[in-house]
């Protein structure tokens, strides 16, 4: 079984985000970390690998400045090779442009079983690009995926919805979209770190893939304001010295919800 | 062009009284809908996946003229045959010039679909959405709803806009019946692979987490998975609905569907308890609406007392047992 993962580079959330005051985009050019979204579905791929006995993981990404750091990260875990696909024209692109690059990205992996993605990124949060993906291939697809397993060469999915969950079948190939937590994520090992630098990385352009028009010429949608947001007034912070949760009776009985 | 033709993706759901009535986000939608269209004498177009005979009456009353159903999806997932279903009126000379989903799990994947059918872009997560002559505007918070990111669409229409819930108040219109037309679900061909075999509805004794008075939330502060028991005993002594932030869904201490953040619910209650969290702004975005804001964190520099109405510098093993001991003994 192959299954091909999307793999985010995202700049590292605990600091703080910028935005390109030329563009009004999030600043990506710094150094980037693979999406801790994205490593549910790279420990799912890999496990799906190893119950269906054969087959690899392979990882598409998108980045600037052919940043390959969180890539690596994830062929550290086990993923096979990645296509990366790099290139300044990308600047400025949508979630439907990121979407055609990847599936085009996909496709020059060659056929895959399956596609697993996170059910967004920790930065730009979309969450359209799984589902997007699945359109332009013309696949099935299943997103908010809380458990994933293929029997019989048939996927099942337990699929989040509002009052609970569906069971899903789904012919393969598909597209599937995992939320987080639905497995517990390996940490790389000495050996896998050391053997990642010599996995097999495809640089490619948007050129290569053959796709056309990406970044700005191709995003159909304009940043035109940046505001900051009305401010909460600062509130009553104290020290608990054992008697701080009457405070709280207090506060409640004031606004008479007790 | 002006922006007068303006659908909503309306979905229902079983109502208390057993039949089903819009969801309260498709009535937030339709009062937007009606704004916009107002300022050019535009109409107000519901799109409903599945069945609309019970729903169709509130939907006109909410504003809409015309309600477009699916009938029965067949098990078909949402995404792929509402996405199909929509194209296919879209083809047949009924092009809307907006049209505003709920940013949900059924909502999402039927735009991110229908931007592909239709080689148009999408604007997720906003919280506004205005019209400017023939321009489209929507707004959406980012880094933790600090700032606010205005966006619009330089391509043509149809412009696809995802909005929060809770964005804007529901107000009828006291409108009549609608006209309900049919939209079939036309044949999916291989993208129509996926088969809903079987419904599991989760039982919740108190009430819906984006839709309760009270949330009592719980981190990463909680130190541990058996701990959050003390977040759903002060949620249900308060008739409220327990939360949570992402960093202990990810630890996979409870489900997804508990979480609160800008990849979760987004809450607006009257009182909003965050118990042992740090306040990320992938959770401050989800919870800074709430009226009254209550935290307890260990660490006096956490963010979350940025937005605390009353922030309690303390250990929750220690606050949380004894708020519990003094609410039973009221």
């Amino acid at each position: 079984m192959n299954v091909i993962v999307c793999a985010k580079q995202i700049p590292d959330p605990a600091l703080p985000g910028a935005l390109d005051p030329s563009s009004n985009t999030l600043k990506r050019d710094g150094k980037l970390i693979l999406d801790e979204s994205d490593m549910y579905g790279v420990e799912m791929a890999l496990q799906l690998v190893d119950t269906a006995g054969g087959g690899e993981v392979s990882l598409v990404s998108m980045a600037p400045n052919g940043e390959v750091s969180g890539v690596r990260t994830a062929l550290a875990m086990g993923a096979a090779r990645a296509v990366l696909v790099s290139d300044p024209e990308l600047a400025g692109s949508d979630a439907l442009s990121t979407a055609k690059i990847l599936a085009a990205a996909a496709k020059r992996l060659g056929d895959a079983d399956l596609i697993i993605a996170g059910t967004e990124s920790s930065d730009g949060y979309t969450g359209t690009v799984p589902e997007q993906i699945a359109e332009v291939l013309g696949l099935p697809s299943v997103t908010f995926a809380k458990s994933v397993k293929v029997e019989d060469g048939v996927l099942k999915v337990n699929r989040q919805t509002e009052a609970g969950y569906d069971e899903v079948t789904c012919t393969l190939p598909a597209v599937v979209s995992v939320t987080a937590g639905v497995v517990e994520p390996r940490y790389p090992s000495f050996k896998g770190i050391m053997a990642a630098k010599s996995k097999p990385v495809d640089t490619v352009t948007a050129a290569d893939l053959g796709v056309n028009p990406v970044g700005w010429a191709g995003a159909g949608q304009q940043i035109v304001d940046v505001a900051s947001a009305p401010e909460r007034a600062a509130g009553e912070i104290i020290e608990d010295d054992g008697e701080a949760f009457n405070k709280i009776v207090d506060f409640l009985d004031k606004l008479k919800v007790i | 062009m002006a922006i007068s033709n303006i659908w909503v993706f309306a979905q229902g759901a079983p109502s208390s009284s057993g039949a089903a009535a819009p969801t309260s986000t498709t009535l937030e939608l339709l009062t937007k809908a009606r704004s916009l269209a107002a300022e050019s004498g535009g109409t107000v177009t519901a799109f409903v996946p599945g069945d609309a005979a019970e729903i169709a009456g509130a939907l006109g009353e909410y504003g809409a003229a015309k309600v477009y159903a699916t009938g029965d999806l067949q098990g078909a997932l949402p995404g792929v045959a509402v996405s199909a279903a929509m194209q296919a009126v879209v083809a047949g000379g009924d092009s809307p010039d907006v049209i505003l989903f709920p940013q949900d799990y059924v909502g999402r994947d039927v735009v991110s679909r229908l931007s592909v059918k239709l080689d148009r872009p999408v604007l997720t997560n906003n919280t506004d959405v205005a019209v400017e002559g023939d321009s489209v505007k929507a707004t959406t918070p980012v880094f933790g709803g600090t700032k606010l990111v205005t966006t619009t669409f330089t391509g043509s229409a149809p412009y696809l806009i995802v909005v929060r819930p809770k964005s804007f108040a529901a107000e009828s219109a006291g409108g009549g019946a609608p006209e309900v037309v049919a939209a079939p679900v036309p044949d999916l061909g291989a993208a129509g692979g996926a088969k809903v075999v079987e419904v599991h509805v989760e039982e919740h004794s108190g009430p819906k987490l984006d839709e309760a008075n009270i949330v009592v939330s719980g981190g990463r502060g909680m130190g541990e998975a058996a701990k959050f028991e003390l977040i759903e005993t002060l949620a249900k002594q308060l008739k409220g609905a327990p939360g949570a932030s992402r960093a202990i869904v990810d630890a996979g201490w409870v489900p997804y569907s508990y979480q609160v953040g800008q990849t979760g619910k987004v809450v607006k209650p009257t009182v909003y308890i965050a118990a042992g969290i740090s306040g990320a702004t992938q959770h401050m975005v989800g919870m800074k609406g709430s009226k009254n804001i209550i935290a307890i964190n260990k660490d006096k520099e956490a963010p979350i007392f940025g937005v605390a109405d009353l922030g309690i510098v303390g250990d929750v093993h220690k606050v949380l047992p004894k708020l519990i001991e003094a609410l039973k003994a009221r």
